[in-house]
């Protein structure tokens, strides 16, 4: 098994007719992702071609959904729709029984994002990942289910689930996993942005659970205290290794206006505060992303799993 | 995107939340006319810049760095004071904690009439990530440095949330006003101004805004004394206003120009140049170098769009630090292609006519291109296939190791 998406997931795509759109659409059907339609509003009939088949557009999410009974959608449209779209599917997909959203869009405004969420979380079978991501992968035996802007081939499927605050960051962890020799089972990139759907524990949780995953590797960034929550969570409640790295360790703390942000950071939220808070909870850290790679398999051997 | 406390009360004043009458002047001129029409005996004449801290910093001269003045934030009790303090702010440089050790020019200068102050209160909303909501916080102990407040004594700080959608319940106002001791006209007035604040903070795609000192006047009023407001960058397409109000002398020049091609510019101390794709990635190649001994000399996150031209602008900028003794390139190719970079980085270093050492990294896509590309170049450039080996070498590189 993965998470959340496999390979014979049924992906529509919000903003299909865009540029992003099409180019994406293009990249994740030439993955073998199993794209069954775009959306559109105001294109609905109209047919997009794909290297591998040619695809509806509808005009609603909700029509989609009746036509194609998809369980994925994945939002490439601007940031001042994005919220709207998010909203948009998360309803449709209540009705429909749920689904994963995927939006990659970035530059949503905050405010928009509080909004979104709150939709998304009043339904309890509808997930959103992102925004401001790559986007989620199951690598497959050939090609799988690429849900977002990630170079397909630099992944293979295997037993190591990857969960990334960061965009190429995840991939440099996709490539450390890959030098030596394991692949992926899942990877998501949850977004750097301050309010987001999914988070580190909603992954964690779902790695611990896959029977596939064996092994985690964590990534976060400077900001916030998510790193903190879920380094605390993992010592409590998970069985499996886990890999952790924190981008930022020389970013400057910053020219700032007034008290409030580090008043209610409370000395969290720095590069030093994660890796220490990563350590207490038994995650095994690699302070150089290049090192990824050597304290994976050192989890795995300790784990016995190697 | 911040404003200045100036803008921020006009803010707050169509938001319906006191403040003291007050003028903004950008001459020792300006401010003894606004003295004459404020008919206040005493005012303040305070420095606008984009940092807090104002009256515990200290305004030196720009040219050769004596001491002009202690506090950034004076009371003139007469006309000649007025005079005296507006000549030692305008043009100096103010240094406080939030601006770093390089300060700020104060360009800008507000007359604000005197207030009889009973009580100093902190007062702040910002977006809470992890409630994913507005939170409100106060405290009676405002005015003083509120930081050391919330660490020693944390539960001196009262917290509500307003959330966009359902706004802000009355009655978590009005128990803030309890919990800060305030009665009568004087809970009317914070809870008033509470609600106005949320209202005006969802309305306005705020960031963040910050009073302290909020007072309680001898006569009762709840008066806002300063204004640190903030914007979400990402909802100014909604308000064209914001640009109206952006003070482009308070912004960092190169980091305009590098926002106008799409790159992600921060100058910092070190030596070593660094362009990389990604955030993330890009704070990971700075503390890589720092982890094999060197320094980083900026932040530069060529974003998933980069061009030629973006390339070329991003080696403009990074070698117009004259700090720069060294650049490492690190590319994981997703949509971008290495191959495409390695061009851009050939062309930009011939132009500009690089005589640092350059190191690149790719990975991801048309890797193997982008290295062929760049071994069939005359440039002198050094090639490494993992971050810490690029790292590594640009460190050696620039202590003329290797």
């Amino acid at each position: 098994m993965s998470i959340w998406i496999h390979e014979e997931s049924k992906v529509l795509i919000q903003g299909i007719t865009g540029k992003q759109g099409t180019f994406h659409g293009t990249m994740m059907d030439e993955y073998q992702t199993n794209v069954v339609g775009g959306v559109t509003p105001g294109k609905g009939g109209q047919i997009v071609e794909l290297p591998n088949k040619n695809v509806p557009v509808f005009n609603s999410v909700s029509e989609g959904l009746e036509e194609t009974n998809a369980d994925v959608s994945v939002i490439y449209v601007p940031a001042k729709f994005a919220a709207a779209a998010i909203i948009e599917a998360a309803d449709a997909f209540e009705q429909n029984g749920g689904g994963l959203i995927v939006c990659i869009t970035e530059g949503i405004p905050i405010l928009d994002m509080i909004r979104a969420v709150a939709r998304v979380d009043a339904y309890p079978n509808v997930r959103l990942i992102g925004p401001n991501c790559p986007g989620i992968i199951t690598p497959g035996e050939n090609g799988g289910c690429k849900v977002g802007i990630m170079p397909g081939f630099i992944h293979a499927k295997g037993r190591i689930g990857i969960v990334s605050k960061s965009g190429t960051l995840t991939y440099e962890a996709v490539a450390q996993t890959m030098s030596v020799d394991e692949g992926q089972s899942t990877c998501v990139g949850i977004g750097g942005d301050p309010v987001n759907g999914t988070g580190f524990i909603d992954c964690l949780a779902a790695f611990e659970a896959d029977p596939q995953t064996e092994a985690i590797v964590m990534i976060g960034e400077i900001g916030g205290s998510a790193e903190e929550e879920a380094a605390e969570w993992a010592s409590k409640n998970m069985s499996k290794p886990i890999v952790g790295f924190v981008a930022g360790s020389t970013a400057p703390p910053g020219k700032r206006m007034g008290h409030a942000g580090a008043i209610i950071s409370g000395g969290k939220g720095t590069a030093q505060e994660k890796f220490a808070a990563f350590e207490a909870a038994g995650i095994y850290v690699a302070r150089d992303p290049s090192e990824i790679g050597n304290v994976l398999v050192k989890a795995l051997k300790d784990a016995g799993l190697r | 995107m911040n404003i200045h406390e100036y803008q921020g009360k006009i803010l707050f004043k169509e938001a319906g939340v006191k403040v003291q009458d007050g003028i903004h002047c950008k001459t020792v001129i300006d401010a003894l006319s606004a003295y004459d029409s404020l008919g206040s005996k005493i005012v303040a004449v305070k420095s606008q810049i984009h940092a807090g801290g104002r009256g515990k910093g200290n305004l030196y001269d720009p040219e050769n760095g004596d001491l002009i003045m202690e506090g950034g934030v004076k009371i003139a009790f007469s006309r000649d004071e007025v005079e005296t303090y507006a000549s030692n702010i305008i043009g100096r440089k103010l240094i406080t904690k939030q601006t770093g050790p390089e300060g700020k020019i104060v360009n800008n200068l507000y007359i604000e009439s005197g207030c009889s102050i009973a009580h100093e209160y902190y007062l702040a909303l910002l977006i809470d990530r992890e409630a994913k909501s507005v939170l409100i916080m106060a405290s009676k102990e405002g005015g003083v440095d509120i930081e050391e407040v919330a660490e020693n004594t944390p539960e001196a700080i009262h917290k509500i949330w307003a959330h966009p959608i359902d706004g802000l319940d009355i009655k978590d106002a009005e128990n803030m006003a309890d919990q800060l001791g305030l009665v009568d006209s004087s809970k009317d007035d914070l809870v008033s101004m509470l609600s106005s604040l949320s209202r005006m903070f969802v309305e306005k795609d705020c960031a963040m805004i910050e009073i302290n000192p909020l007072v309680r006047s001898e006569s009762g009023e709840m008066i806002a004394l300063d204004a640190k407001v903030s914007f979400d960058d990402n909802a100014s397409y909604r308000h064209p206003w914001m640009d109206e109000m952006r003070d482009h002398a308070e912004e960092e020049e190169v980091e305009i120009r590098a926002h106008e091609h799409g790159l992600s510019y921060v100058k910092l101390e070190g030596n070593i140049g660094c362009l990389v794709n990604g955030a993330g990635l890009a704070m990971a190649s700075m503390d890589v170098i720092k982890l094999y001994g060197g320094e980083p000399a900026n932040f530069l996150d060529i974003g998933g769009g980069a061009t030629r031209e973006s390339i070329t602008t991003a080696f403009g900028i990074i070698l117009e630090d004259d700090n720069v003794e060294g650049i490492l390139v690190n590319i994981f190719g997703g949509i971008i292609q290495c191959d495409m970079v390695a061009r851009s980085v050939i062309e930009a270093s011939n132009e500009l006519g690089l005589e640092v050492p350059l190191v690149v990294r790719f990975s991801g896509t048309n890797h193997v291109e982008g290295k062929a590309v760049l071994d069939n170049c005359d440039l002198d450039v050094h090639t490494a296939s993992t971050l810490s080996e690029g790292a590594e070498k640009i460190v050696k590189l620039t202590r003329g190791e290797q």
